[in-house]
This record gives C-alpha cells, sequence and structure tokens, in this order.
C-alpha cells in the first residue's frame, strides 16, 4: 500500500480541477503572474496535459510597472514551455497616465490591474480563467470555492456560493457569466516552497537576495527598478542585500532584508520567520475586509 | 508541535526531505453556535507556531476592538472570514483552514452549527478523513450534536473525535465528562459510528489541545493535535477495486492517445486488464503515463493518464475499471438525496446529475421518506425543501458506471443541477441499483416512427401550446385542428382538462402535481408523435423546466412551442370559466396567474398575440409555420 504524501496529494487535485475545466468549458485561459504561485500552477498544467501541451494560453495583465526581470522571465518562460502568451495592458488607464506614484496604490490596482483583467477576459470571451490564489493567503478567501461563478461583469456574491462536494466541480454557467477557478487553493505557501524544491521549478531571481538599488518609504524598502520612480531630496538609492518574498507591481512590493541566495536558504528563512507573506504588499492593508470588497468588484 | 528550529537551522536539506514525506490528514470540526469552533481552530493556528508577528498584532488589535475575551486574545478573530458574519459574530459558510506540524499537514473544514446550514455542513464532510464533534461539556448532548453526528456518518466518515469543550467551566469534572461521554456512545450506536475518541478539553485555555492538561489528571489519553498526528488515514480506496472516470481525452498527435482522470479506486499497472463502462469493452493496461517518465504502478488519488493496447472508443464520463471486478451498470436507483437549494425539489421535474465525470439527466420518479435529522424519524413527503435529507427512487435518462456509495464514495456520490440557474442544489450517495432497471428492455420495432408517418404523408410533430388559463389556447388548437383535419391529416388534440378527467385525475394543483401533470403529457405526445400524428397539446404549462423536458423527450425539429400570449388582465376579464373570480376570492388555490408562477416562454417558436389576431388568423399563422417546416 503507498501513502501518499501530502504534495502527491495536493498535485493530485490540482491536476484533475484543471483537467474538468478543459473538459467542460469552451474557452480557458491561465493567469499567469509571474509569480511563484503561477510557476507552480504552470508546471501542474505541463504535468496534467502532458504528452500534450496545455490546450490554453496564458494571460498576463501587464500594469506596466512590473520588475524588469518579471517580464524578461515571463517571455524566456513562455519560450522554454512554447506556450502562446497573452500580455494585456489596459490602454486607456496607460493614456490617462495612471501610475502608482501619481494615483495611488489603490486607483493603480483597479485601473490597471482589475479593469484591464476585465478588459483581457471580455476581448478574448474566455469562458474560465485558472488564478494561482490560495486560501491560506487571506480570510475572505478561505471561504471561497474551487470553482467561483462571476457575473458577466465579473463580480463575485459570496452568498451565491455553489456548495462543492466531493471532486464534483460544478462548471455550468450562464451565456455571459465565466468561472475563475483556483487550482491551488489548498496549498499554504510552504507547500509552495516545497514543491518548488522538490520538482525544481524555476523561479524569478528577485526571490533570491542580492545587492539591488533601494529607498525606504513608508516603512518599506522600495526597489528603484527603472528611472519612472520619482525620489524625493532627501532619498538616495542605497544598495542593500535584499530579497522579495512577493512579487508584484514594483512601486507597491517591499523588500526585505535578506542572505537567502539559494532555494533552501529561502525556506530556511521563510521557516524562522516573523512576518507573513502579504505583509510586503500595500495593497492589502487598506480596510479589514478590503480583500472581499475587491473580490466583489472584479479582482482576481 | 513546533517547527523544530535548532533542525531547520542546522539542516535545512534534511527537514525538507523528511517534510517532503509528510501525509495531508483532512478533518471537519462540526458544533452548535458557541461551542468554541473557530476559538478551537484559532488555538491550533497559533500553537502550531505558524502565526507571523504582523498577523498576531492584527489578532491582538481585532480582539481589543471586537473581541469577546476582554484583554485576552480572541482566536475566534483569526479564522471569521467574510465581513458580515464578523460583524454577528458567527459563522457562516465552509471555511478551509491549513496548519502544519513536523508530522503531518492539515487541512480543516470550518462549518457551522445553524440548522438552515446542512448544507455546508455536508459539504465540508465529503472531503474530510475525520470529524471532530464539539460539545459544551455545560449543556452535554444536543439536537445538533445529534444532527451533525447523523451527517458527519451519512456522508461515511469513520473516525470522530469527540470533543468535549468548555471544561474549565465545569469545574474539569471527570464526572460530567463521562456522563457525556456515555450519552453520545448510546446515540452513535445507533447512526453506526464505531470509533469514537472523547477528549476533554478547554479550547480558551488551551488544555488538551496540544498539551496534556495540568487541571485533569485523570485523562491519560491523547491531547487533540497527538490523536490528529497519528490516526490512520485510510488511503483512498487503495484496497478496492480499480476505477478511473475518463476526464479528458488526450490525443496530442495520430501516435499517442491517453485517457486522463483521478483514480477513484483500487492500484493499477501495465498489463492490467480493464473494462470501459457503460459500454463493457475491454482492452489492456499498456502504458501510465506521466512528465517525467511513465510509471510501473499508480494507486487511488493519483492523477494519471493511461494508454491502452487496443483502440477502442473511450470517452470522457466512461469509467475504466478492473476487468475482474467491475462496477455497475443501471439507470435507475435508490439513493439518498440531500437538498441544498432554496428551491424546493419538484419530483419528476428533470436536473443534470454529474457523478464522477459523466454529466445525465435525471429525475427523483418517487420519494420513498424523508428523514427527520434530528430523530431520525421516517416521514411521509411529496417535496424536498432546503437542508432536507430524504431517501429516493432516482430515473436516469440513461445508464452509468456506478458503486454504492458506501463501497466507494467517488463513484458512488453525485450533485444534481438546475437546468435553468446552473446551481447545484442537491447532492446524492446511491445505495443500489433497482431491480426493474435491468430486467426492463427496449424492444426493437421493425415498423418505426419514419414510416408509420410516410404512410400519413406527413411529419409527425407536437405543436406545445402555452399560455395562462383563458388565454385562448384551446380556441386556437381546436381551430387549427379543423383546417388540418380538412386537409386529411392524422392529429390529435390533448386538451389539459380534458386529460385531467382522465389519465391524471389523481393530481391536483400543487407545484408536485403540475409536474407530474406534465410529465405525463410529455410521454402521451411522444408515444403520439411515433404514431405518425401531429399532437396539439393545449396546457398552461407554467413552468419552463417541464416544457424543456417535453422538448428533450423528442427529436430536434419535432416540437414546436406555440406562446398563446395573452395578458393576465385580458385573460382575467375575457374569465370564461369563471375560475379567474373564483381565485380572487380565494375558492381555488395554485390558481397561474394569481397565486401560482407562470414562466413565459423566452425562445418559442410560435408567438400569437391574441390581443391583435382572431383565432382563425392565429390558426392559420400557425398552419403557415407547419407549412414552412415541412410538416404538411
Amino acid at each position: 500500500m503507498t501513502a501518499l504524501t501530502h504534495l502527491q496529494r495536493l498535485e493530485a487535485e490540482s491536476i484533475h480541477i484543471m483537467r474538468e475545466v478543459v473538459a467542460e468549458c469552451e474557452n480557458p485561459v491561465m493567469l499567469y503572474s509571474i509569480g511563484k504561485d503561477s510557476s507552480v500552477m504552470l508546471h501542474l498544467a505541463m504535468k496534467a496535459f502532458h504528452p500534450a501541451k496545455p490546450p490554453f494560453p496564458l494571460l498576463h495583465v501587464d500594469t506596466t510597472w512590473k520588475f524588469r526581470e518579471m517580464i524578461e522571465f515571463r517571455d524566456r518562460t513562455a519560450e522554454r514551455l512554447g506556450l502562446e502568451l497573452l500580455v494585456h495592458v489596459n490602454r486607456e488607464g496607460l493614456e490617462r497616465g495612471i501610475g502608482p506614484f501619481t494615483h495611488g496604490s489603490s486607483v493603480h490596482t483597479d485601473v490597471m490591474k482589475t479593469q484591464g483583467l476585465k478588459q483581457a477576459l471580455d476581448r478574448y470571451g474566455f469562458d474560465a480563467a485558472f488564478g494561482g490564489a490560495r486560501r491560506d493567503e487571506e480570510k475572505s478567501r478561505a471561504k471561497e470555492r474551487i470553482f467561483s461563478v462571476r457575473t458577466a461583469q465579473h463580480r463575485w456574491d459570496p452568498k451565491q456560493q455553489r456548495p462543492e462536494l466531493w471532486r464534483l466541480y460544478n462548471a455550468r454557467k450562464a451565456k455571459g457569466e465565466s468561472l475563475r477557478v483556483f487550482p491551488l487553493s489548498n496549498w499554504t505557501e510552504l507547500d509552495i516552497w516545497q514543491y518548488i524544491h522538490a520538482e525544481n521549478i524555476p523561479i524569478v531571481p528577485l526571490y533570491f537576495a542580492a545587492e539591488r538599488p533601494v529607498v525606504r518609504r513608508d516603512g518599506m524598502l522600495i526597489m528603484v527598478d527603472d528611472d519612472r520612480m520619482p525620489l524625493e531630496p532627501d532619498e538616495t538609492p542605497e544598495l542593500r542585500r535584499v530579497r522579495f518574498r512577493t512579487l508584484g507591481c514594483y512601486p507597491l512590493t517591499g523588500a526585505i532584508d535578506s542572505d537567502a541566495d539559494s532555494l533552501i536558504a529561502i525556506v530556511r528563512e521563510m521557516l524562522l520567520a516573523t512576518t507573513s507573506e502579504r505583509h510586503g504588499r500595500a495593497i492589502d492593508h487598506d480596510a479589514a475586509a478590503s480583500m472581499e470588497k475587491k473580490k466583489s468588484e472584479g479582482y482576481f | 508541535m513546533a517547527h523544530d528550529a535548532d533542525l531547520i537551522a542546522r539542516d535545512i536539506e534534511g527537514y525538507l526531505a523528511e517534510q517532503e514525506r509528510k501525509s495531508l490528514l483532512r478533518f471537519i470540526t462540526c458544533g452548535s453556535v458557541d461551542d468554541g469552533k473557530s476559538t478551537l481552530i484559532g488555538r491550533l493556528l497559533y500553537e502550531s507556531k505558524l502565526l507571523f508577528e504582523d498577523q498576531l498584532q492584527q489578532l491582538e488589535a481585532d480582539s481589543k476592538r471586537m473581541g469577546t475575551q476582554g484583554e485576552a486574545l480572541d482566536f475566534a478573530l483569526l479564522v471569521d472570514g467574510l465581513s458580515a458574519e464578523r460583524e454577528q459574530g458567527i459563522t457562516i459558510d465552509v471555511a478551509y483552514r491549513f496548519f502544519t506540524t513536523d508530522r503531518r499537514k492539515f487541512i480543516v473544514a470550518d462549518t457551522p452549527g445553524h440548522e438552515q446550514y446542512t448544507r455546508n455542513m455536508v459539504t465540508g464532510a465529503s472531503t474530510a478523513d475525520v470529524a471532530v464533534i464539539l460539545i459544551d461539556a455545560r449543556k452535554g448532548v444536543l439536537t445538533q450534536t445529534r444532527r451533525h453526528s447523523y451527517l458527519v456518518s451519512l456522508i461515511g466518515i469513520r473516525n470522530v473525535v469527540l470533543a468535549v469543550n468548555k471544561m474549565d467551566l465545569v469545574g474539569y469534572s471527570q464526572e460530567t465528562f463521562e456522563t457525556i461521554v456515555a450519552d453520545y456512545r448510546a446515540f452513535a450506536e445507533r447512526i453506526g459510528i464505531e470509533r469514537i475518541t472523547a477528549i476533554p478539553m478547554s479550547a480558551l485555555r488551551g488544555d488538551n489541545v496540544t498539551t496534556a492538561s495540568d487541571a485533569m489528571p485523570w485523562y491519560a489519553g491523547p491531547t487533540l493535535i497527538e490523536f490528529l498526528e497519528t490516526v490512520e488515514i485510510e488511503s483512498g480506496h487503495q484496497s478496492r477495486p480499480f476505477r478511473m472516470p475518463v476526464q479528458w481525452v488526450n490525443r496530442p498527435n495520430l501516435d499517442f492517445r491517453g485517457f486522463a482522470g483521478l483514480i477513484a479506486g483500487g492500484t493499477v499497472r501495465p498489463g492490467d486488464r480493464v473494462r470501459v463502462l457503460p459500454s463493457g469493452r475491454e482492452s489492456v493496461v499498456r502504458r501510465i503515463v506521466a512528465h517525467g517518465g511513465d510509471l510501473d504502478e499508480a494507486v487511488a488519488g493519483q492523477s494519471v493518464t493511461l494508454a491502452l493496447a487496443d483502440e477502442i472508443d473511450i470517452s470522457r464520463g466512461d469509467v475504466l475499471c478492473s476487468a475482474t471486478e467491475p462496477a455497475g451498470v443501471a439507470d435507475q436507483f435508490e439513493a439518498t438525496l440531500i437538498w441544498m437549494s432554496e428551491e424546493p425539489l419538484l419530483p419528476g421535474r428533470p436536473y443534470l446529475l454529474k457523478i464522477g465525470t459523466r454529466v445525465v439527466t435525471g429525475t427523483v420518479s418517487a420519494l420513498k421518506y424523508k428523514v427527520n435529522v434530528n430523530t431520525l424519524e421516517h416521514l411521509a413527503g411529496k417535496t424536498l425543501d432546503l437542508n432536507e435529507i430524504a431517501v429516493c427512487n432516482l430515473s436516469l435518462d440513461r445508464a452509468v458506471a456506478f458503486d454504492a456509495y458506501e463501497d466507494n464514495r467517488e463513484t458512488g456520490g453525485f450533485i444534481l443541477i438546475d437546468r435553468l440557474s446552473n446551481a447545484t442544489v442537491g447532492a446524492g450517495l446511491l445505495h443500489f441499483a433497482l431491480r426493474r432497471s435491468q430486467n426492463v428492455h427496449w424492444q426493437a420495432l421493425d415498423v418505426d416512427k419514419a414510416a408509420r408517418a410516410t404512410l400519413k404523408a406527413q411529419k409527425a410533430c407536437v405543436l406545445w401550446f402555452t399560455g395562462l388559463s383563458g388565454a385562448g389556447k384551446s380556441t386556437v388548437a381546436n381551430m387549427l385542428e379543423k383546417k388540418l383535419f380538412a386537409q386529411g391529416r392524422h392529429t390529435y388534440l390533448l386538451d389539459g382538462d380534458n386529460v385531467r378527467h382522465g389519465l391524471n385525475k389523481d393530481l391536483g394543483f400543487t407545484d408536485v402535481d403540475r409536474v407530474e401533470n406534465i410529465r405525463r403529457v410529455a410521454e402521451v405526445a411522444k408515444l403520439m408523435v411515433d404514431a405518425g400524428l401531429i399532437v396539439l397539446v393545449s396546457f398552461i404549462s407554467p413552468f419552463r423546466a417541464e416544457r424543456r423536458m417535453a422538448r428533450d423527450l423528442l427529436e430536434a425539429g419535432e416540437f414546436l412551442e406555440v406562446f398563446v400570449d395573452t395578458p393576465l388582465a385580458v385573460a382575467e376579464q375575457r374569465d370564461p370559466k369563471g375560475l379567474y373570480r373564483k381565485a380572487r376570492r380565494g375558492e381555488i388555490r395554485n390558481f397561474t396567474g394569481i397565486d401560482s408562477p407562470y414562466e413565459a416562454p423566452e425562445n418559442a417558436e410560435i408567438r400569437i398575440d391574441t390581443t391583435a389576431m382572431s383565432p382563425e388568423d392565429a390558426a392559420d399563422a400557425v398552419l403557415e409555420r407547419l407549412r414552412d417546416a415541412g410538416i404538411v
């Protein structure tokens, strides 16, 4: 009798979820955000459909403020795996000059990420989108189903969730409605790192410690990734040995001082750390139930 | 249970290698409101040292702002997620929590105690290996305790922890604990829960949660976490016969054809003989294809892709089975049904049924009895409301492969989906196939529908007139039949009132009876189409779902829906039979348009506005459509 490990059980579940979507939906897409969770989700997709390629494209909603290393990694990954990569930018937001420095994190995130995502889903007519969110990230996510229905306006109604029993997912939807599907729902941050380690999955180098130019702002270490970052008179970028625990728009993502320059060192640091993962994201610090509100408005 | 910080610092490689071999246990916590579930889970998260400093700060801030524990930490606040319930201080849905010890990873389904949320509890239990049932030591075994235990046993969880909580509030009394445990065992025996581990604890103070309680030296058993870390996980049906519902056919090129699925039972190796159900064809497993190279063996719980030795027709929904111990195949079952929708179950109404990876149409043909989840009494009933449970007969539109639920949850459990709203409205457990399912066969006949219709120089079809009482359905249908008859067509008019005098005289006007009324008429109409007739059906038929059922019984193009569209005010003013006046006076109940709904067609083939055309013109308009469609 072979006892499956927790990673084997999680892997089998995620693969099963992806295959259900491909079998029951007409036009699925995988949201690819370039971070470590996306790397794991993509790796699982390669396994799920082997020897075929995953029968859906990757979609990156580019806010134009991602770290340059993320963009390079994204393009390299799509090429290495031979997958179709769609990149969508909210052109209208770009023309209005929306950005995190000029408009603040919440307007920037809403226009360039949430609205951008809705535009992309509408433009290509995707009826199901895989996202890499995990239930352990945030309290409202703990209650979201794996298959989550969105209205034609991309809204989420937490009161209308469908019960999910056994492995029987209900992928049916009315015309115009779409699904968000979260194959990594039951993974934790530690599971993700263990799996990356066990399966030797490539991740963006920003996760590893290196000398990088940063300024301290509002208690966060912000990396000066390009010359769009306006510096205050008293701010001078200094080279510090830092790394990132999560990746997003560089002006909104805090670095941490770290010497962890290998996967093993990252996991060790994480296990001995005292600050949770999303702490480095400016977006979550708003009101108590901020994520639930964002999700009901269409944030992934 | 904390992570071994020394080992992590000293030998992270060794630590990780060990961690990657950890097992996973899923459990559900259930109990009445205020039994302390959220507090217990909050404490497990806290004690597993997986809370970070900022989460602790948030917890301290929240505890001060809305906590119920004075200056102490309110662990429940860690767990209560959606904002509505945070304000009400209750848990309203299933939430999944995660924590890890050095021995195991845990997924906790946190489910609420309110009666109206039985649905959520069943959902949480369906994926759990163990159930933790909380009891307030001051209150003992309550109605809710019995209900939760019944649901746990119904869903097939065999290991139960009876967590007698709030022992601090009864002076850590051994006698109180033992009385409660004895009460519970007596009840649990009746419902077939065999393995019970009773633990006296205080989630608030931490007694016997992760560390043995100093206050209860009389208790020598495991702490909750010790139990959860060591309880044997039933290894996903591995010792059962091989089953794999096919999810997806993997066909990257002409040289490869693989069948992807998650193994729902048993093990599989290359060379194993498999039977494909429901077709019954057999082949041999050639390869177990995986990303990093072919496997020599795969077991229940793994997602795999199988390649077979023979080119046989297999598609999504088929089940690959052990050839020596195959699953059953049937289209009629006895099943337990748990209803999960605000809209009641209507026997006779077709729902989509998903079992494994197959979706078919299913109807509940008879409710045998409802189960009172509090007393386990059997009750008679015609419908099922939200959170009610019944044993029923189930009839599918085609045969599926299955196992009894008690033999295999994955090939014996199903969900029901509403065909209009797409909501998941019910969940069920198959018990056994009805014998008539195996013994009633289709008799193949030599003279077929097309032959009979050709002899009559027409194409058979159903003209389904729907509309309010007094809309003019029968008037138009009668006029049309006269015209068809004059042309020498072979017709029959099924009129609602007339059929209710005979075939359907046992039926009333409740929603349940209306569904059955339409089902019978639709089946009669189908037989008449088979006989080659042009069938005119004149029934109010107020529900979309049943008109759709009638449509689905026939072949494409054979069903023409005629919506006799007369506004309620006009129909009520005409009131040819005086029924509206009686309904308004309350002398008739369940009258369509007054106190029973009419769901207008959205895509009727023909719409007749009786306020704009005479019955004669209307009949001509329908006749015109029949000519266009090549029926006459």
